[in-house]
């Protein structure tokens, strides 16, 4: 067996038996990626040698190479947010969950593709060319963390970094058959990630398996002293019983029948799980406003957190923006102005207040909501990329979760008729992210959707 | 035409913490090599994140106190976005609707032509908390960009339009001042530029009717325009800059004109102020909550701490003196303006056994007739011994009155005829003779003995 096969669970126990070497791991990973790298336009930096430490704190994931998004920074090695603007940026320090990674003996393979600041949900954004789908070549990986979805789906790393701000980890999770959690706002530290939108913006893991994605949760999650927003209360336990809804808003008319009948089929494989109860509907009902707040928020914070790139510094001015960046720019510029600010800003973190409300209500009946990642299955690369409001209305499943700031993680649920890849996600209360971790280990177990690789290339 | 004066005031004062208001880099800056004092947080660099540093707010919580203010028990940071070189962001971190403290006040004792004291109070309308920004340094044709400054933390003073000429500015800023050395918050070092002010002015034509109104500035309203002159590093330009700015506006207004709103500049060496920003290219700042900063609330218990940690304030300890010691008010001014001083002052009183031995003291310290330089126990026996009688050598004494009367025939005469004040002269001659070494009580008896 190929070591670029193999779960970081396997990887691990071969590297304790001996049955090949750290270096072997890295090169059978490397060679993966070179092999298939200029026809999926995965990695945008790759790292030959691997990026490690000499001497580091723990050696829980010794040897295991992981791609990351190239959204964090890493000291000496190009970070690019997928944006032409900063096309030659070397930063001079390293994202505290990346750090995380590195003192515990993992390695970095290489810094994955984007759509351009994280803006977008196909990774056709990207000012470097949009990633493919390892499973249909013609279609999108989904965004923003395409690169990182793809990797791990194409094996060229057993797991990958990224970060979802409205469902830029599960909706490329989802499209490309690969496990994601979008952490609970605070759980993961942001310092040293490019910031898209600010109080939004959840670092977390993809993977192979709701195995390797807890195990490398476990390492990067917790407090940090340079990120004043990490959350420091307690994780919630995994009760006895985990009790699961359906969140009705979520199988509404809209939403494709071939995901719908996926979900739905995997509903009913997780009411036979034991010790799960599947309690029925429930409702979330400001749902319909959450796009609509989410892309007044999310412009507004861009807008700011964009300004640094002034010119002054990192080479490149403002002209090397991408179309997308700048609508947003524009968008967010407006609904901060005087005289709007009311109407819009204000009026969405009200919205906002309200989406986090049902949400709140709802986990006092339940632990966990099962629905539908994306509205579609994958779309073809160019379908939607002249339509910026469709390209928003893929966010309408994901982006509600973000704005009330809890954990989601995603996972294969089936395949279309033409074999592309559906996605599901389930939706714990804050700090309740073993709760959905749990669920989704017992799922695997009696599945093996997850299992399936693309037949590439 | 007459015009009263509407200015208030903004002030910046640098606090003095250790480390800079959102990371760790050394807020001691001054004099260093440029860009020596930087992280990613103040440089603002591509994924860094600022974290509050505590002491700050704490600062900002004891000078909103000192100043009378509200704490506001939950308060935020805002981001202000604009762009300029030496803001690496291109937003600073600041404070907008809910500043940490506001509603306050500070009386200004201010003496009249009659020498008659009033009281005028200015109010202050918040305290509020920032980053400074980089420094922009100009050479030839480059320009650089030092962040040393850059995250410093700034708090921000601003009053109500409360003044109504440039005196109580002035008056204003140095009670400040001393409020803030008191605290022991800031250096307040105005060469190292760490405190910072910006008056707006204006100024309002009145009425007949109005003149009638006693209480002004509350009861009518503003004008409607406001010049406001940015940077000033001196309590005199601030107040030079007021009178230029108030002698310029009032030539605009009697031509008929409304000087235009903008921001100006002060050149200290012409005195006079300059054009640099007009309304029309007003910043819109588009303030919103700072997101990488979760809001701020202060429990009572937190309030309480803080409060015990307020010294006597200047204003406070002037009343004591005057009361407990007997002093004159300007001299209580002047010993409480530095509390090292007005320390001393206390020290030495406190070795002394006399118990009206205060104003003395105080003529030596403000006259500087005794060193400061001495310790507080041999200043309390110079005391002692100035305020014990002199001997006298009689002997010398008899032939200087002598001499004295001798060499003023016309002054005996006046004397004996009547001037009996004519006698201090004599007194004063024969001190001069006796070098100061008599006591003048002395002196006058036996002048008088002699004359009789």
């Amino acid at each position: 067996m190929e070591p670029y096969s193999l779960s970081i669970k396997k990887l691990l126990e071969g590297l304790k038996d001996k049955l090949f070497s750290q270096e072997e791991v890295y090169s059978s990973f490397l060679q993966r990626v070179n092999k298939y790298n200029n026809k999926l336009n995965i990695f945008l930096t790759v790292c030959d040698e691997p990026y490690k430490k000499d001497k580091t704190k723990s050696n829980k994931v010794g040897g295991i190479p992981i791609g990351v998004k190239d959204i964090f920074v890493t000291k000496g090695l190009r970070t690019t947010a997928g944006s032409k603007v900063l096309e030659n940026y070397i930063p001079e320090y390293s994202a505290t969950i990346v750090e995380r990674l590195l003192e515990s003996g993992a390695s970095v393979i290489g810094k994955t593709n984007l759509d351009a600041w994280a803006h977008g949900a196909s990774g056709e954004n990207s000012d470097f060319g949009p990633t493919k789908n390892p499973w249909n070549t013609q279609y999108v990986p989904g965004g923003s963390s395409s690169g990182s979805a793809a990797a791990v789906a194409a094996q060229m790393c057993p797991a990958a970094l990224a970060t979802d701000t409205g469902g830029s980890i599960r909706f490329p999770s989802s499209f490309c058959n690969i496990v994601g959690i979008k952490p609970t706002y605070g759980r993961c530290s942001r310092y040293g990630v490019i910031a898209m939108a600010s109080s939004l913006d959840s670092p977390g893991v993809m993977a192979k398996t709701v195995e390797d994605c807890e195990l490398v949760f476990n390492l990067i999650a917790g407090t940090d002293e340079y990120d004043g927003t990490t959350v420091t209360f307690e994780p919630r336990p995994v009760p006895r019983k985990i009790r699961v809804g359906i969140p009705k808003e979520y199988f509404s008319e809209g939403i494709n029948n071939e995901v719908r009948l996926q979900v739905e089929e995997a509903i009913r494989i997780i009411s036979s799980i034991p010790n799960v109860d599947v309690v029925g509907e429930v409702s979330l009902p400001h749902t319909e406003y959450a796009v609509a707040t989410y892309y007044i928020i999310v412009p507004s914070e861009i807008s700011s957190n964009l300004a640094r790139y002034d010119g002054i510094r990192y080479g490149h001015d403002r002209s090397f923006f991408g179309d997308e960046a700048k609508r947003r720019i524009m968008l967010g510029t407006y609904a901060l102005s005087a005289g709007y600010y009311d109407a819009y800003y204000k009026k969405a973190m009200k919205v906002r207040t309200l989406i986090k409300q049902d949400f709140e209500k709802v986990f006092e009946k339940v632990d966990v909501l099962v629905a539908p990642v994306s509205p579609t299955p994958p779309f073809k690369l160019g379908e939607k990329v002249n339509d910026p409001l469709a390209m928003y209305m893929c966010d309408v499943l994901t982006g509600p979760i973000n704005l009330a700031g809890i954990p989601s993680l995603a996972l294969p649920a089936g395949f279309t008729k033409s074999g592309l890849p559906v996605g599901m996600q389930f939706i714990g209360p804050q700090m309740g992210e073993s709760i959905l971790f749990e669920l989704g280990k017992k799922y695997q177990e009696v599945t093996d959707w997850h299992l399936k690789k693309p037949m590439i290339i | 035409m007459n015009y009263v004066p509407v200015i208030g005031l903004e002030t910046h004062v640098e606090l003095k913490t250790e480390s800079k208001m959102f990371c760790s880099c050394s807020a001691n800056y001054f004099g260093k090599a440029p860009n020596t004092h930087t992280c990613p947080v103040c440089l603002g660099l591509p994924g860094a994140l600022p974290v509050p540093n505590k002491k700050a707010i704490e600062w900002t919580i004891l000078l909103g106190l000192a100043l009378n203010c509200t704490i506001n028990k939950e308060s935020k940071f805002d981001r202000k976005n604009y762009f300029y070189p030496d803001l690496p962001k291109g937003y600073q971190i600041s404070q907008y609707d809910k500043p940490i403290a506001s509603g306050g006040w500070l009386n200004l004792k201010s003496q009249n032509s009659n020498l008659k004291t009033t009281e005028k109070k200015i109010r202050i309308t918040r305290v509020h908390l920032e980053e400074d920004t980089g420094k922009l340094l100009h050479s030839n044709k480059d320009t650089l960009i030092d962040f040393n400054r850059s995250g410093v933390p700034l708090v921000e003073v601003v009053t109500e339009p409360d003044f109504d000429n440039s005196t109580d500015v002035k008056r204003f800023l140095e009670e400040l001042h001393t409020i803030i050395r008191y605290l022991d918050i800031s250096d307040a070092d105005m060469e190292k530029g760490s405190m910072r002010m910006e008056p707006n002015i204006s100024l309002r034509k009145i009425t007949n009717d109005e003149l009638r109104i006693t209480n002004k500035n509350q009861k009518l309203e503003l004008p409607n325009y406001k010049v406001e002159v940015k940077n000033i590093n001196s309590f005199n330009f601030a107040k030079k800059a007021i009178d230029y700015e108030l002698k310029r506006q009032a030539e605009i207004l009697d031509s008929g004109k409304i000087p235009v709103q903008e921001t100006r500049g002060y050149n200290d060496k012409k005195g006079i102020t300059y054009s640099q920003r007009s309304k029309e290219e007003a910043h819109d700042y588009r303030y919103f909550p700072e997101p990488d900063i979760p809001p701020m609330e202060f429990g009572n218990e937190k309030l309480e701490m803080i409060n015990d940690t307020l010294p006597e304030l200047p204003a406070a300890k002037v009343e004591r003196y005057i009361k407990k010691f007997g002093i004159k008010s300007s001299d209580a001014v002047i010993i409480s303006r530095d509390k090292i001083i007005s320390a001393y002052f206390e020290n030495v009183l406190s070795k002394i056994k006399s118990d009206k031995a205060g104003q003395t003291v105080a003529n030596a310290m403000v006259n500087k007739k005794i060193s400061t330089k001495l310790s507080s126990d041999e200043f309390a026996k110079e005391i002692e011994k100035l305020s014990k009688p002199k001997e006298t050598n009689m002997g010398m004494l008899a032939s200087s009155i002598e001499k004295a009367i001798e060499s003023n025939p016309k002054v005996v005469a006046d004397y004996k005829s009547g001037k009996t004040n004519a006698i201090m002269f004599l007194v004063g001659q024969v001190m001069r003779e006796m070098k100061g070494q008599a006591d003048a009580q002395t002196v006058r008896a036996e002048l008088e003995k002699k004359l009789k």
